[in-house]
């Protein structure tokens, strides 16, 4: 028997009565009042709609060439895809400002396309190059780039939660009216600091907002079996409101999200939202054998019944905002892109060793 | 000491007074500075370390917090990083152990990972030092943990003019600065100049010149030093003091060039002594000093083993006066 074989069959004996809710999801509290009618769509609600359908498949074609590049040994380290997850960052960055502030995760690619970075800088990251955004130093779990607020991708998985409340609390502090968004996963409800911080934000009534994703797995553990209670009762304990939303529903994303940053921006306070989702492929690229911990039916399901680019084009096309022929030439346009910026990547110069030690101290 | 040129009026203050006043001044200069933690406004902190500050800078600049070291650092290092300079307050040493992640995986490494893009311009004052009857989770001294730490600065102040002008380095320094004071040296006495100045970090300050001897204390150690400094001159034995005042950086250079000069060298720490402060400022004398030595080089820290609360127990734990003057006479050859 091999080893992970005998993992599987102890999980399994472990967890006979584990429920895996694969569609559980709470319903948005308000629903959608607007798009209904294609014709009362403004101008700047199709635009926006056009915008975050392109930033999803931005991060969903950014993520192939990763995966591309990881399996050509051309990646050194570790490469974890935030594939199936892409409506969360972009609905929810779609509701920030440029100088709002998010930190990220070790799933990060996402967070940081959709706060703005240039892909051809992320890849050169990625491999180590002196073009990246950290100059090669942090790699993929740790890009970072004060342009556009993203205050870095952490490795550590709720290591960013007092981060993210102590840009916060400068923005209380400043008066500006800025929001900081911390990404984190469900992974991450284990870990201490996140309920300090809540507290803390709490009390201060600091403009965060804990945005919670949960793909449903602790790296190869299903969240039921590490995760007590319920998540959304946690919240409440502190006074933080605590809502969940459909994560595969990029426009229900944006529409909880408007309305927590105006609430943040408005200086009612810290909110947390869980956005359902599904990480389509393994904790990293090499995680390829899974079925000790999940059935490829269920991932099956969720790649043809819950894809968020897919449902978002349908929707698109439904509303008659663009049609099949104009989404397939977006789609090209943007592998171009990503094709231009991993070439660009791969040509850039690595940094010369006399580097090591720059950047120790400011 | 060529800081001493510039000294203005001064005047006798508490170590508690000049690190009051160091943040008081910092304040006023700069509105970006705060301070965060456990009872530092109205309480002041358990050792009053901090009274008056909240009447002057007021609830939002003086900030009382939760019993939760890990999160109010780590919000901290979140607010340095978004243009604050908040004096992090953790009360004892002991509990530094809950701030490890935000200070040795974040705070230390932000700046180096965002390829030196964000900056966290942040002090974590604390303290250390036994003898004071608290046991075991109240009187460790921890500075080595952080010394070890790339990314990090730590400074140890040993008297109260120190204290002053280093924590005002600190404020100012666009890194994070780890700043230990020893709690029991809170009441000490010492001139300290009325208005501004700085110490810079990494230069050693030589307390007493000698010629037989360097002794290297830091911190609570630098006063034991002294002590024992003048049992030697009693006995005809010329004693060097060195408080290298900062363990990072470290004037490495000013340590060597001492022993060059008097072949013989204790070092002297609080901390344990194994793989201790005591251990790498040893080893940096012995490899700059090697072919000056005649003696090999004495480390002298606390003693391993948790800090017991009986008092008899306890004191035996750190070195005194008497057991580093014992040492020093030894490596003389006047035993």
């Amino acid at each position: 028997m091999s080893p992970v074989t005998d993992k599987a069959k102890k999980r399994d004996a472990k967890k006979p009565e584990v429920k895996r809710p694969e569609t559980k999801t709470v319903e948005t509290k308000k629903p959608e009042t607007k798009n209904s009618d294609a014709m009362k769509a403004s101008k700047s609600d199709v635009e926006r709609s056009l915008r975050m359908y392109r930033r999803m498949l931005m991060i969903r074609l950014f993520e192939e060439q990763v995966n591309d590049l990881y399996t050509r040994a051309l990646m050194p380290g570790l490469a974890h895809l935030y594939v199936g997850e892409e409506a969360v960052a972009v609905g929810i960055c779609e509701a920030l400002r440029d100088d709002d502030y998010i930190t990220s995760t070790h799933r990060g690619h996402g967070h940081c396309v959709a706060k703005g970075a240039a892909p051809n800088r992320m890849f050169a990251e990625l491999l180590g190059k002196e073009a990246g955004y950290c100059k090669g130093k942090g790699g993929s779990m740790h890009i970072a780039d004060p342009a556009t607020g993203n205050l870095g991708a952490n490795a550590i998985v709720a290591g960013s939660a007092g981060i993210a409340t102590g840009a916060a609390f400068s923005a209380k502090h400043k008066r500006k009216g800025q929001v900081a968004v911390c990404f984190f996963g469900e992974g991450a409800l284990g870990q201490g600091v996140v309920y300090e911080v809540m507290n803390l934000a709490a009390l201060w009534k600091l403009p965060v907002i804990y945005v919670c994703e949960n793909n449903m797995y602790n790296e190869y553990t299903h969240f039921l079996e590490t995760t007590a209670g319920d998540i959304l009762s946690r919240g409440p304990a502190f006074g933080v409101p605590s809502e969940s939303v459909d994560g595969q529903d990029v426009s229900a994303v944006y529409q909880v999200a408007s309305r927590l940053v105006k609430r943040a921006r408005d200086g009612e306070g810290p909110s947390f939202l869980m956005c359902n989702t599904y990480r389509y492929t393994g904790h990293h690229v090499g995680d390829i054998s899974r079925e000790y911990y999940r059935s490829k039916q269920e991932e099956h399901h969720w790649k043809t019944e819950r894809d968020p680019v897919k449902l978002f084009a349908e929707k698109l096309i439904a509303q008659k905002l663009t049609d099949a022929p104009s989404l397939v030439k977006l789609e090209e346009e943007v592998r171009a892109e990503m094709q231009a910026a991993v070439d660009f990547a791969i040509a850039a110069p690595y940094p010369n060793a006399d580097k090591v030690e720059q950047d120790v101290y400011a | 000491m060529p800081e001493l040129l510039e000294r203005g009026v001064e005047r006798e203050l508490t170590f508690a007074q000049a690190v009051r006043e160091a943040l008081a001044e910092e304040m006023r200069r700069d509105p970006t500075v705060c301070i965060i933690g456990e009872d530092v406004a109205e309480a002041g902190t358990p050792f009053k370390v901090l009274s008056g500050l909240v009447e002057e800078f007021g609830k939002e600049r003086v900030i009382d917090t939760p019993i939760s070291e890990a999160g109010f650092t780590g919000v901290g290092v979140g607010a340095a990083m978004t243009g604050m300079r908040p004096v992090v307050d953790i009360m004892f040493g002991d509990f530094l152990t809950l701030t490890m992640d935000q200070m040795v995986n974040q705070a230390a490494k932000v700046h180096y990972m965002s390829g030196g893009k964000w900056k966290v311009p942040m002090v974590l004052r604390t303290t250390l030092g036994a003898t004071r009857r608290s046991a075991a989770q109240h009187s460790q001294s921890l500075h080595v943990w952080f010394s070890h730490v790339p990314g990090l600065k730590v400074v140890l102040p040993s008297t109260p003019y120190d204290a002053k002008g280093l924590l005002k380095t600190a404020i100012r320094d666009d890194n994070p600065v780890v700043f230990f004071e020893d709690k029991m040296m809170y009441k000490t006495k010492g001139l300290v100049p009325e208005g501004d100045y700085t110490i810079p970090f990494g230069v050693a300050d030589i307390k007493r010149e000698g010629t037989d001897i360097t002794i290297v204390g830091t911190s609570s150690m630098v006063q034991v030093a002294l002590g024992a400094a003048a049992l030697l001159d009693e006995m005809g034995i010329s004693a060097e003091v060195i408080d290298p005042r900062t363990t990072w950086p470290l004037d490495e250079a000013t340590l060597i060039a001492s022993v060059k000069k008097t072949s013989r060298a204790i070092v002297v720490d609080e901390g344990y002594g194994r793989y201790g402060v005591t251990a790498e400022i040893a080893s940096v004398i012995a490899e700059g000093a090697f072919f000056n030595l005649e003696a090999p080089v004495k480390r002298m820290g606390a003693m391993h083993v948790p800090i017991p609360f009986s008092p008899p127990l306890e004191d035996v734990t750190v070195p005194t006066e008497q057991t580093v003057f014992e040492a020093a006479r030894k490596l003389c050859g006047k035993a």
